[in-house]
């Protein structure tokens, strides 16, 4: 597999050479591969935000280099525009970039601006509302009088309708309830193994980084703390605590159970794991007592 | 780009500059301007922006912050140069002469004269807005405005609607820019192309900015209304502007400079 997003000391700077100088990002460098689903967590003003926004050339790096695809975005300036299609970003709370009178008309607006043809936009609009579970009649709808999760899942169709190859979500269940949050990344995740772009997916609850993401990048203190696969992020629950993280709430109960001297393994970070690792020492336990 | 905007911009700090009486370094401010358009001569306007920067120094605003507030505003100073230089008429030879176009020694000391005069302006009010928060300031106006609203002029409303307006537009501008991004993340074309291709690119950010702005009002008035607010009448202020010695001394001073300054306009001959 190739290197999807190559991410080489990167530093970000606002307002630089001004007495309000702050820096966002500081020497950051790592990798991710083609068709990864990857997790950003940090506690806020870690520097997430601004990391993204670097994905697909919104910022520009006051050092370093962001290379997409191995193609260093900034070699052509004059050529951003394409990475923007290239690399799909939802922000936060996208529904309030909705401006069209139909739900059809806003997600149609990043093809368009693509150039598409009619049809070809057609099909992708078409595509993409039912990946995020829009019915049709929904796109002829006013996005204006759609509920707040209906609306989002019509933002995050924009940004699918321009088939990227990198689809960044920052915070995507923010404020949605449990049904809106599970409906919204359940439809990420399908459109992830459906067609096998890369994910990243920033979040500050654990349990969502656990239950869909592959690796898991930890920001802290604008630096990079922590890059690497799931399992081996959450074995370190007492760094992450000391970052000021919290560990999946499952993790929270096997940490307590260990420190209350029962023998068990204690990375376990999702539903189906945390059963069977419970089976396990409850053998062993009985297994010790029959002896 | 937006984040260049200055207006309203405070930079809280200790100073006696910061010290002194909101309503007080209004009124200085108003006579400063008369001032710098009253002494018509070079002398008059070099000591009064000696005396600007001598309070930049006091206030601890970095000098800097002179040419940031200074740099929206060129095109417009450059105007008003070009403007004096070609249309003023003075005696004597021309210095330059060629097809519609004159140019007076008389016209370059306006020239000069006003760009110097309308930078030393704004230069002059941002230090005011500096050195105030809007809350404040607006406080200090309605108190200055105050024996006007026998004449039943809504001043307290008036003053209301200001700081909500000064309050808001940090808001708004970071709101902007987040807008200007989601849809530059979609294609928008808003650094480049013709006039009319970046006014229709205007459309996609300007229809959810309206909708926000609506939507926080919505939700002032309903704060508002729950914390039982019902006009300027029979309401107290946590804080009370008073005059203190240290206004007063302040005062006194800015007031004898100001003084001189004007003052040099019957000692040294001006433009006028």
């Amino acid at each position: 597999m190739s290197a999807m997003i190559q991410v080489e000391h990167l530093t970000y700077v606002y307002n630089p050479g001004m007495p309000d100088a702050t820096t966002a990002l500081d020497d950051v460098s790592f990798e991710i591969e083609e068709g990864q689903f990857v997790g950003i967590i940090g506690s806020t003003g870690s520097g997430k935000s601004t990391l993204i926004t670097h994905f697909n050339g919104l910022h520009r790096p006051t050092s370093g280099r962001i290379l997409i695809d191995g193609v260093d975005l900034w070699e052509k300036p004059e050529k951003i525009r394409d990475f923007r299609f290239k690399v799909g970003l939802v922000f936060q709370y996208p529904e309030y970039q909705l401006f069209e009178e139909t739900c059809y008309k806003d997600i149609a607006y990043g093809p368009k601006n693509m150039g598409l043809d009619a049809q070809e936009i057609d099909r992708r609009v078409r595509q993409a509302a039912g990946f995020v579970g829009l019915s049709p009649q929904l796109l002829e709808r006013n996005p204006f009088e759609l509920s707040g999760g209906q609306k989002r899942r019509v933002a995050i169709a924009g940004v699918l309708a321009m088939e990227p190859k990198v689809l960044v979500l920052d915070e995507p269940a923010a404020g949605l309830d449990p049904e809106g949050r599970d409906t919204i990344l359940g439809a990420v995740k399908a459109y992830h193994k459906a067609t096998g772009i890369t994910v990243v997916l920033v979040s500050h609850s654990m349990e969502d980084i656990a239950r869909y993401a592959d690796k898991v990048l930890v920001m802290d203190q604008r630096k990079l703390a922590i890059y690497d696969d799931v399992d081996k992020v959450f074995a370190q629950a007492p760094r992450l605590l000391e970052l000021g993280l919290s560990v999946p709430q499952v993790t929270k109960i096997f940490l307590r159970l260990k420190e209350l001297g029962l023998d068990i393994d204690t990375d376990v970070y999702t539903m189906p794991y945390a059963v069977k690792t419970l089976q396990k020492a409850l053998e062993k336990r009985k297994g010790e007592a029959e002896c | 780009m937006l984040k260049d905007i200055t207006i309203g911009q405070h930079f809280p700090g200790n100073s006696v500059v910061h010290k002194m009486d909101p309503r007080l370094k209004i009124i200085i401010t108003i006579c400063y301007i008369v001032v710098l358009f009253m002494a018509a001569n070079p002398l008059g306007v070099a000591l009064s922006i000696l005396l600007l920067l001598g309070l930049y120094l006091v206030a601890k605003i970095p000098l800097k912050m002179i040419g940031r507030s200074l740099k929206p505003i060129l095109p417009i100073v450059l105007f008003t140069c070009i403007l004096n230089l070609f249309f003023v008429v003075g005696e004597g030879e021309p210095l330059f002469d060629w097809w519609i176009f004159t140019i007076y020694p008389k016209g370059v000391q306006y020239a000069v004269l006003m760009g110097v005069r309308v930078l030393a302006l704004i230069a002059g009010t941002s230090l005011l807005t500096y050195t105030t928060s809007p809350i404040t300031l607006t406080d200090a106006i309605e108190r200055l405005l105050s024996p006007f609203a026998k004449l039943h002029l809504p001043v307290h409303e008036l003053a209301m609607m200001m700081s909500i307006a000064l309050r808001f537009i940090p808001t708004l501008i970071e709101e902007t820019d987040k807008i200007m991004n989601a849809q530059k993340a979609r294609g928008a074309m808003l650094d480049n192309g013709n006039l009319k291709e970046r006014v229709m690119a205007l459309v996609p950010v300007l229809i959810p900015l309206f909708i926000s702005a609506f939507r926080r009002a919505d939700e002032l008035a309903m704060a508002m209304e729950c914390r039982c607010y019902h006009g300027g009448e029979g309401r107290t202020r946590l804080k009370v502007l008073r005059f203190t010695r240290q206004d007063f001394i302040s005062g006194a001073v800015s007031f004898l400079a100001l003084g001189i300054i004007f003052s040099t306009r019957f000692f040294v001959p001006g433009l006028q």
